[in-house]
């Protein structure tokens, strides 16, 4: 059994009060929602907090609210949870593409969104799904909430704009019509990291070009979705030479490097592979959208 | 005799009553299970002794390095610590160096240098585990770095670092030069062969990763001076021995209690410097010590397998005789030379690797060397070797049957071993007992739908699709072994086994062979059941206390079953011969006029006139009058000492989809007909398949310890030493045939590690084979997407 080094433990009961304890409990404090990455270095003692300030408890974190332009997401939504929902699936079928590939069903139970987001591994799943949709993230501070876009809370490995003595309290996923989404992933095994993924949504034209799109890489070392290969989507119609196009505009976007999981050229090569694959269901989705 | 059969001929009935349940072999639930579904197992960290301490293990955190200092005073200074030990202190009770299973050395506690990265370098003993492990950060440890030893093809470079400074005179990283086998004549069948093929393969680091890792707990009596040692052990009598052998506490004043443990694998065989740091911290502070290693310790540390380089040869006359196997092996032996094997064979069974075929000359030759890097090699159900062996074997005659353009399945089939040609002398000195190779291959065609799969590959090569059927037919050799040539450590390879019938006809069997989940509570029952009629459900099966059983070498290399399984068989017989002169006594006859049938013996002739198993308990405790020189009891005990080892052999059919985008490759269909002669509990057989095939899957796909150019270990955790889920293995579709050993009481042949052995090269060889497009003839595992796509460019990359 790994053991963490000594911390101190303590249950919020409100956003208001996990806030008034980060304050109290200084820079070394971290909070706690799911904790299936906080813990996992902790053991390793990679991470020693002296406080743990738990979220569990804070039912106002805990809801999913669908607005007739956004669906309201709270922090401490599960990834089963999002997986269980119909609304989810039907408004963003890229949320359930990702979620069924995050680890495995009992990483799911228990690991929140806004634990996702806020870790921000570069090979988390989640950032990009909430790039490509568009995303924007609800941070509480002791002087008031602020909303921002996933351009500025995203800023890079392991950084977000919410500070140590902020919470993560919402995502909201604005919701537009004729769309269609999708992610695909490839792992060296069910639950492993990412190798490579991608994301991508469209929202079509009445006349069937491309009104808007976006796409995203996960473990590619491209921050921020591929604003150029979208670029090239806009206003035309849909064909496999567009989205190729497209693909290989990811894949020049995307700068991996070689680890355990690939080389550089297979992982570009992921990268053009799998977005031109998210592409074309993205838009079959679009077509033929889930019926509620 | 072989019987072929497609389907188990009795299918598992959970609510058959006890009438219908098997008395003796058949399907029947393992009796251990009801504590384990109920959590109510007790494995070695269930334990808690009063006062017990804990312990924890600091670890080099480098490859290679001089150790300057260590300094212990922060540590002991904390409030919670009761001992901090060290090398020195260890070199003053010298026990700072244990022997190995191969006649080699291994530090307890590094003295002069760290060798591999996670090596035991002090230990902290306090209240408990999170103070202990606290500790361990005040321990400050100056470390000189040293160039390691890592890329074994450079470890007998003229020039390379010297692992092993502590051995005198040494000035190299040569370990052994081991053969079997004629060279010359081999050389001589390859000079005249119409075709030779040749393929440098690597069968990659792996690790067994049981799901319990390893610990110990020791509980010294200072005033009996008596220890009694916790320990999650596959052989706690050979332990015992070598503990006092090591400890220099006397084998009486010892006892080893190996409790339920979880997963084995061959890392369980071997004694571990935490085990023996246990009993150094419960001698020192008198109390009993608790060491549980992580899971990065269990991975970094203890006995990895195989990591064997193996270049292989064959020659065949270009119409697909396969005339002689030749190759040469480099194998990295890590930093110690700890692989658990027979004394005689170095490379353990590795010379079984001319597989199931007819040759007329074979050879290898296997050259072991130090590395900086962690000790072990002989793990992972690996029947000592075999595993590398029967891989080499098989896909090298799929590299031959791509060169001549033969169906893999018919170069087999030509090549068998014919079934009158058993027992069969190969040319490496082994004498396989039994075997009718066909009947198997064929049955495993037949479940597969061989013909139409080959018809639907075809179908979608056209359309440009990647799929493959892989190929498999391994021979074993387990069992070991005979004592006239095979000894760990000067102990003779036999096992023991007692049973004692109660007075009521119950009975009791002690075992000298320890589970780790294979169902020998069932079993070794079902054997005694067999012999004498007693219900399994009334025998009970005792093993893993030193106290309470007979000696033996333990669970390891598929050898429970042919050794102690024979053992029991063969007591079970002393039984009923006692039984037998008991029971005449009671009819007022002859033990000759007597005939028995299972569970009693009667009068010939006259059936109504007989005794049961249980009225004869009562009747060798009781008053009967009992012939001269038979004891008032129905006990016996026997050591078996096997006269040769035995040969389970088996035929597996693998399917795989590549996805071409990706590289990903899906197991679709496996196929595994297996031969382990007499079948005991075939659903006792099928779980152990399952759980080997799983193995071998994992191993062909994912499973990699690796190293960086530093030596840090790229597999200290499951994040990175990948093993297989549910989701990347298919419904396996088993079926048997049935060859017994014929020097086996009751013609079993072990069944522990065919799967394991046999499945990598069926799944490797079906990844090939549907690479074969891109004019593939081999690739390394682990097949991971980015290496199946690699090949597909062209560049198909060894791991190391």
């Amino acid at each position: 059994m790994q053991v963490p080094a000594p911390f101190d433990y303590v249950r919020a009961t409100s956003v208001a009060n996990a806030l008034e304890l980060l304050e109290r409990h200084g820079p070394e404090a971290r909070v706690i929602a799911g904790g299936h990455s906080l813990l996992p270095m902790m053991k390793l003692r990679l991470a020693r907090p002296d406080w743990i300030i738990d979220i569990n408890d804070v039912a106002e974190l805990h809801a999913l609210t669908e607005e007739p332009d956004e669906l309201r997401v709270g922090a401490l939504t599960r990834h089963a949870e999002l997986l269980d929902s119909d609304v989810v699936g039907r408004l963003f079928p890229i949320i359930h593409d990702a979620e069924r590939v995050i680890a495995d069903p009992v990483v799911r139970n228990r690991g929140t969104i806004g634990g996702s987001l806020g870790q921000a591994d570069p090979a988390e799943d989640l950032t990009t799904v909430c790039d490509v949709l568009h995303a924007r993230i609800v941070i509480a501070s002791p002087g008031g909430e602020r909303v921002v876009d996933m351009a500025d809370f995203h800023r890079g490995p392991y950084e977000t704009a919410c500070e140590q003595h902020e919470l993560i309290t919402e995502i909201r996923f604005p919701v537009r019509p004729r769309a269609g989404s999708a992610y695909e992933k490839v792992e060296r095994r069910v639950g492993d990291w990412a190798v490579a993924a991608a994301g991508a949504a469209l929202w079509m034209a009445e006349d069937g070009t491309v009104a808007d799109a976006t796409i995203g890489l996960t473990a590619l070392g491209l921050e921020g979705p591929a604003v150029e290969a979208a670029a090239v989507l806009i206003g035309e119609r849909p064909s496999e030479d567009l989205f190729a196009e497209a693909a290989d505009l990811a894949a020049a976007a995307s700068s991996p490097i070689e680890d355990q999981r690939g080389p550089v050229d297979y992982k570009r090569h992921l990268a053009a592979e799998l977005t031109r694959r998210v592409l074309g269901r993205a838009l079959d989705r679009a077509a033929h959208p889930a019926v509620a | 005799m072989t019987t072929v059969e497609e389907r188990p001929a009795r299918e598992a009935n959970p609510s058959a009553t006890a009438a219908d349940r098997p008395i003796g072999f058949g399907r029947i639930q393992r009796k251990e299970d009801p504590r384990f579904v109920r959590g109510k197992g007790n494995y070695l960290d269930d334990i808690v002794l009063p006062g017990m301490l804990h312990g924890a293990i600091l670890r080099s955190p480098m490859a290679h390095g001089r150790i300057v200092s260590i300094d212990t005073t922060e540590a002991l200074a904390h409030p919670k610590v009761h001992a901090v030990i060290t090398g020195t202190d260890l070199e003053g009770l010298n026990l700072a160096w244990a022997p190995t299973l191969s006649a080699d050395v291994q530090a307890v506690l590094a003295t002069d240098k760290v060798r591999f990265q996670g090596q035991e370098v002090a230990f902290v003993v306090a209240e408990d585990r999170y103070s202990a492990r606290d500790a361990l950060e005040l321990i400050d440890v100056e470390y000189e770095q040293l160039d390691p030893v890592i890329d074994v093809r450079r470890a007998l470079d003229p020039g390379a670092p010297v692992v092993r400074t502590d051995l005198e005179g040494r000035t190299d990283n040569h370990i052994f030069d081991w053969e079997a086998g004629d060279a010359a004549e081999t050389d001589a069948v390859f000079a005249a062969a119409d075709v030779v093929v040749k393929q440098e393969m690597v069968y990659p680091r792996v690790h067994p990763a049981p799901m319990e890792t390893c610990g110990a707990i020791a509980d010294y009596e200072p005033i009996d001076g008596k220890l009694t040692l916790y320990e999650t052990t596959q052989a706690p009598h050979a332990h015992r021995t070598l503990f006092a052998m090591v400890a220099g506490i006397p084998e009486h004043k010892i006892r080893v209690i190996s409790p339920d443990i979880g997963g084995g694998f061959g890392n369980k065989v071997g004694i571990y410097p935490g085990y023996i740091l246990a009993v150094v911290g419960s001698i020192v502070t008198g109390k009993p010590v608790k060491w549980v290693e992580d899971r990065s310790e269990n991975l970094m540390s203890t006995s990895f397998a195989r990591d064997y380089i193996m270049t292989g040869e064959v020659a065949a006359t270009r119409d697909g005789k396969i005339l002689a196997v030749r190759t040469n092996v480099l194998a990295d032996h890590g930093a110690f030379n700890a692989t658990a094997q027979p004394t005689k064979y170095p490379a353990g069974f590795f010379h079984i690797f001319t597989g199931s075929y007819d040759l007329q000359a074979a050879h290898c030759k296997v050259t072991g060397v130090y590395t900086n890097k962690a000790p072990g090699g002989v793990a992972y159900a690996c029947s000592f070797r075999v595993t590398e062996a029967v891989y080499l074997v098989e896909r090298m005659v799929d590299v031959l049957a791509s060169e001549l353009g033969m169906d893999p399945v018919e170069l087999r089939l030509k090549n068998f071993i014919k079934p009158e040609q058993f027992p069969y002398a190969n040319k490496t000195g082994w004498e396989y007992d039994s075997g009718d190779y066909e009947p198997t291959m064929r049955l495993a065609m037949q479940i597969a739908g061989y013909e139409d799969l080959r018809r639907e590959q075809a179908e979608k090569r056209a359309r440009g699709e990647l799929m493959g059927i892989g190929i498999s037919f391994f021979t074993e050799t387990v069992g070991a072994g005979p004592r006239k040539h095979m000894d760990i450590v000067g102990l003779g390879m036999a096992d023991g086994a007692e049973v004692r019938v109660h007075p009521t006809g119950k009975a009791v069997v002690r075992l000298s062979v320890q589970s780790q989940g294979q169902g020998h509570e069932t079993t070794f029952a079902q054997i005694v059941a067999e012999e004498l009629g007693i219900p399994p459900e009334d025998i009970d099966v005792v093993h893993g206390d030193t106290d309470n059983t007979p000696f033996g070498l333990g669970t390891y290399g598929s050898r429970s079953t042919p050794v102690s399984g024979a053992a029991v068989a063969l007591t079970s017989r002393k039984v009923r011969d006692k039984a037998r002169l008991i029971a005449a006594a009671m009819l007022e006859t002859r033990p000759e006029d007597l005939e028995w049938e299972k569970g009693r013996w009667f009068v010939k002739g006259d059936p109504g006139a007989g005794k049961t198993i249980a009225e004869i308990a009562l009747g060798a405790h009781g008053t009967v009058a009992l012939p001269e020189g038979v004891d008032g009891n129905l006990d016996a005990e026997v050591t078996y000492d096997p006269p040769n080892l035995t040969f389970p052999f088996g035929a597996y059919i693998c399917v795989v989809d590549i996805d071409k985008g990706t590289g990903k490759v899906h197991v679709r269909r496996f196929v595994a007909v297996d031969d382990c002669g007499t079948r005991i509990n075939p659903m006792i057989i099928e779980g152990q398949i399952h759980g080997g095939l799983a193995d071998g899957v994992g191993m062909a796909l994912m499973e990699f310890i690796g190293f960086d150019e530093d030596g840090n270990c790229l597999g200290g955790s499951f994040m990175d030493y990948l093993i297989p889920t549910a989701m990347e293995v298919p419904d396996w579709e088993t079926g048997h045939t049935v060859t017994p050993s014929p020097h086996h009481p009751i013609g079993a042949k072990g069944i522990g590690e065919s799967a394991t052995v046999g499945s990598p090269p069926a799944v490797v060889n079906a990844v090939v084979d549907a690479l074969a497009p891109f004019g593939l003839t081999h690739m390394d595992m682990p097949c991971t997407p980015a290496r199946v796509w690699e090949a597909m460019q062209g560049r198909p990359t060894p791991p190391i």
